[in-house]
C-alpha cells in the first residue's frame, strides 16, 4: 500500500494504540495489581484456603493474558477491515 | 518389562519419530531453512511456539522453584506468561508485517545501521548460548537418570538427535518437530499432575485441584500444607512477602525478557498473514498455559506429599526410620540429588527448617538439624514416583523432560546460527553470497553452534547458572526496547537506537556483576548478593526491567538531541504498522 499519510492510517494507528493501552491496563492490573501491590486490599476474599491475590498470582493472571491476547486479535481483525488495511 | 526397557521404548521412540519429520520437512531454500517457507498454520505455530518456550527450566524446575518459594516464586509464573501478552500487541504482529528472516535484520534496518545490526548480533548470541547450555546439561542430566548412561554420553546422544533434525531442516524441521515435542511434553507433565490431584483432592483438574478440600484432611490443601510446614518451621506457603517492589520488577524483568528474546519472536516470522502473527501467539499462551496453569498445583502438592511421606503420622509424631525410606528416596540417593546424614543417629529423617526461631523446637525434640536435603529440580521427575504411578508414566516423563529440553535448544541454535549466516556472513561479510551458498552457509553455523553448545554443555562455565540475569537481562535491557521504539516511535534514530541498548545493557551487566562477580568469575563481586546490600532492595535479577528505562530515556534523549531519522526510514516505521502486503516483503 502507498505508505498512509491519510486520514485513515493515522486513525487506524490511533485505534490500534487505544486498544493496546487499554488492554495493557488489564494486564497490569491483575498481575502487578491484585497478584502483588493489592494483594492485601483482596485478602479479605477467600478462596481455597488462601486470598483473591494468591489466585491472581498463580492462575488468574494467566487466564486473564490469554482472553487479552484473544480479545485484542479479534479487534484488531475487525480493525484492520473497518480501515482497508487487512491482508486478503 | 524393566522400568529400564519401559524408558528406552519412550525416549527412542520419540527420537524416532522426529528424525522421520526431520527427514519429510527437508528445507529446501533459504526462506524454508529461516522461516520454514513462511507457511506455518498459526495453532501449529502456537504449538512450536509452546515447545520453543518451554525449556527444561519450565519443565523440570519451575515447579520445584515454586514448591519452595511459595506466593513469593508466583513471579515465574506471571512473568513467564505475561511476556505473550506484550509480544501480540508490540511487537510480533509489525515485525512479521517487516517480513526479514532475523531480529537484528529489523534493529540494522530500522536503525539504519550496521553497528546497530552487530550490538544486537552480540546480544541475541550471549543471551542464547546462555540459555542453550542449560539445555543441552539438562539433557544430559534426564539422560543419565533414566537410560543410566553417563551424563556426556546422554548429552552427546542428544546433541546427534538435534543435529539431524535441525542441520537438515532448519526452521521447517524444528517448526514440526516442536509440534510432536510439544505433544509428547504437556502429555508427560499433565498425566501425573492429574492423578496426583485426584489422589489429594478428588478433582481431576490440577489447576482446580490446588484451591479444593484435601480429602485426608478435610480441609483446603492449601491451609493443609501451611499448616504442615509451619509446623516444622517454613514461612508460610501463601504467606504475602514485604520486597514488593522487588517482585513488581523481577515479574517486569521476566516479562519484557521474554518478549525481548530473539527465539521467541522468530518464530511469529513463519506464519503467512499479520493477523496470524497475533492468532499465535494466543495460542501460543493457551499451549504454555496448560503448563503453567498446572505447575503451580503440581507444585504445592508435590510438597505436601513430600511432607506427608516424611511425617506418616503428622508432624507432632516422630517421621520415618531411615531404613523404611520409600524406593524413590534410594533412587534418587544414587544420584546425589538426595542426601541424608543422621545427624542425631536416630535411624529417622528428620526433614524441618533450620532457623533461629525454630531451635528451640528443634532442641526439645532431639533434632540436631535438618537430615534430608533434597534438589528441588527432582520434583517434577520424582513425582510419578512418590504418587506410585505405574512405570510407563515415568517413561512418559523422561521422554516429555527431554523434549523440553531439546525442543528450546534446536530453536536456539536455530536464532544463532541464523543471526551468524544471515546477519554476520550475508549482512556484513559477503553480502554477494549467493541463495544456495548462504543456505549451505546457514547449516555449517547451524553445525558449528551444535557443536560448541554441546561442549559447553558438557563444561559448562560459571555463567552457564545465570540463565535469568544474563539471558533475559539482556534481552529486556536491550533487544525489547530498540525493537519496541524501532515500531512505536519515528523520532528515534540510529544514535539514539545505539546509545540505548549499550547504556542500557552496560548498567543492567554491572549491576548484575556488582554481586555476582565481574564476568561471574566467583570473589570479583564489590559487594555481597544479599538482600540488605541492593540499591532500593532490587534484586540483580530484577534490574533488566531498569534497564529497559534506562535505555529508553537514553535513546529519546540522544534522538531529540539528533538529526531526524530520514525520510525513507519513516516511510519503513509506516509500513510495519499496517498488515497489508506483508505477503511481498517475504525476500529482498
Amino acid at each position: 500500500m502507498s505508505a498512509g499519510h491519510s486520514y485513515d492510517a493515522e486513525a487506524y494507528w490511533k485505534a490500534n494504540l487505544r486498544l493496546i493501552f487499554g488492554s495493557l491496563i488489564v494486564w497490569a492490573l491483575v498481575s502487578y495489581g491484585f497478584a502483588i501491590l493489592l494483594r492485601p486490599m483482596l485478602a479479605g476474599i477467600p478462596i481455597g484456603g488462601t486470598d483473591l491475590g494468591f489466585w491472581f498470582a498463580q492462575q488468574g493472571s494467566i487466564l486473564t493474558f490469554i482472553a487479552l491476547i484473544f480479545h485484542y486479535a479479534w479487534r484488531m481483525n475487525k480493525i484492520d477491515e473497518k480501515f482497508g488495511v487487512h491482508e486478503e | 518389562m524393566s522400568q529400564f526397557a519401559i524408558n528406552i521404548m519412550f525416549v527412542g521412540g520419540s527420537f524416532l519419530l522426529y528424525i522421520a519429520i526431520a527427514i519429510w520437512a527437508k528445507a529446501g531454500s533459504t526462506s524454508d531453512f529461516y522461516v520454514a517457507g513462511g507457511g506455518v498454520h498459526p495453532i501449529t505455530n502456537g504449538a512450536a511456539i509452546g515447545a520453543d518456550w518451554m525449556s527444561a527450566a519450565s519443565f523440570i524446575s519451575m515447579a520445584g522453584l515454586i514448591a519452595a518459594g511459595g506466593y513469593a516464586n508466583s513471579t515465574f509464573l506471571m512473568g513467564w506468561t505475561g511476556g505473550y501478552v506484550l509480544l501480540a500487541m508490540l511487537l510480533a504482529p509489525y515485525l512479521r508485517k517487516f517480513g526479514k528472516f532475523t531480529v537484528p535484520e529489523f534493529i540494522g534496518d530500522r536503525f539504519y545501521s550496521k553497528n546497530a545490526r552487530l550490538v544486537a548480533v552480540v546480544c541475541l548470541i550471549v543471551a542464547s548460548v546462555t540459555y542453550v547450555i542449560g539445555q543441552m546439561a539438562g539433557a544430559g542430566v534426564a539422560f543419565s537418570r533414566f537410560l543410566e548412561v553417563d551424563s556426556t554420553v546422554g548429552l552427546m546422544i542428544a546433541a546427534v538427535v538435534v543435529f539431524i533434525y535441525a542441520v537438515m531442516g532448519g526452521m521447517k524441521g524444528i517448526t514440526y518437530t516442536q509440534v510432536a515435542q510439544y505433544c509428547v511434553l504437556i502429555v508427560a507433565y499433565t498425566i501425573p499432575a492429574v492423578f496426583i490431584s485426584l489422589q489429594l483432592t478428588g478433582n481431576p483438574i490440577p489447576g482446580l485441584g490446588l484451591f479444593s478440600t484435601h480429602v485426608d484432611s478435610g480441609m483446603p490443601i492449601l491451609s493443609k500444607l501451611n499448616q504442615v510446614i509451619t509446623d516444622l518451621g517454613f514461612n508460610e506457603y501463601t504467606a504475602d512477602i514485604d520486597n514488593k517492589l522487588n517482585m513488581v520488577l523481577f515479574t517486569l524483568s521476566l516479562m519484557i525478557g521474554t518478549a525481548g528474546l530473539p527465539h521467541v519472536i522468530i518464530r511469529f516470522f513463519t506464519v503467512p498473514k499479520v493477523a496470524d502473527a497475533r492468532w499465535s501467539a494466543g495460542w501460543a499462551l493457551v499451549f504454555i498455559a496448560l503448563l503453567y496453569l498446572t505447575a503451580p498445583a503440581v507444585a504445592s502438592m508435590a510438597r505436601l506429599n513430600l511432607m506427608t511421606t516424611i511425617y506418616p503420622d503428622g508432624t507432632a509424631a516422630e517421621p520415618i526410620q531411615y531404613d523404611e525410606r520409600p524406593n524413590w528416596i534410594k533412587e534418587w540417593e544414587v544420584t546425589g540429588l538426595i542426601q541424608f546424614t543422621d545427624k542425631n543417629e536416630d535411624g529417622r529423617i528428620q526433614l524441618y527448617n533450620d532457623s533461629e526461631a525454630f531451635a528451640p523446637t528443634a532442641e526439645a525434640r532431639g533434632w540436631e538439624g535438618n537430615e534430608l536435603v533434597v534438589n528441588r529440580d527432582i520434583l517434577v521427575l520424582a513425582n510419578p514416583e512418590i504418587a506410585n504411578l505405574p512405570g510407563w508414566v515415568i517413561g512418559l516423563i523422561a521422554a516429555g523432560g527431554l523434549a523440553a529440553a531439546l525442543s528450546t535448544a534446536a530453536g536456539l541454535l536455530l536464532a544463532i546460527s541464523s543471526a551468524v549466516s544471515h546477519d554476520l556472513i550475508k549482512g556484513s561479510i559477503n553480502p554477494a553470497i549467493s541463495e544456495k551458498g548462504e543456505l549451505l552457509a546457514a547449516r555449517i553455523s547451524m553445525a558449528v553452534a551444535i557443536v560448541v553448545a554441546t561442549w559447553l554443555g558438557a563444561n559448562p562455565p560459571g555463567f552457564a547458572a545465570q540463565v535469568v540475569a544474563l539471558a533475559f537481562g539482556i534481552a529486556a535491557a536491550s533487544l525489547f526496547p530498540a525493537l519496541m521504539m524501532g515500531i512505536f516511535s519515528k523520532r528515534v534514530n540510529n544514535k539514539g537506537a545505539i546509545a540505548g541498548m549499550l547504556t542500557g545493557l552496560a548498567f543492567t551487566l554491572a549491576y548484575i556483576f556488582v554481586y555476582k562477580g565481574w564476568l561471574f568469575i566467583p570473589g570479583t563481586n564489590n559487594l555481597a548478593d544479599t538482600p540488605e546490600n541492593w540499591v532500593l532492595g532490587i534484586s540483580p535479577l530484577s534490574i533488566g526491567a531498569v534497564g529497559a528505562i534506562v535505555n529508553f530515556a537514553v535513546a529519546f534523549i540522544v534522538s531529540n538531541a539528533t538529526e531526524e531519522p530520514p525520510v525513507e526510514i519513516q516511510e519503513l516505521v509506516e509500513s510495519v504498522r499496517y498488515p497489508r502486503g506483508s505477503g511481498q516483503a517475504q525476500s529482498h
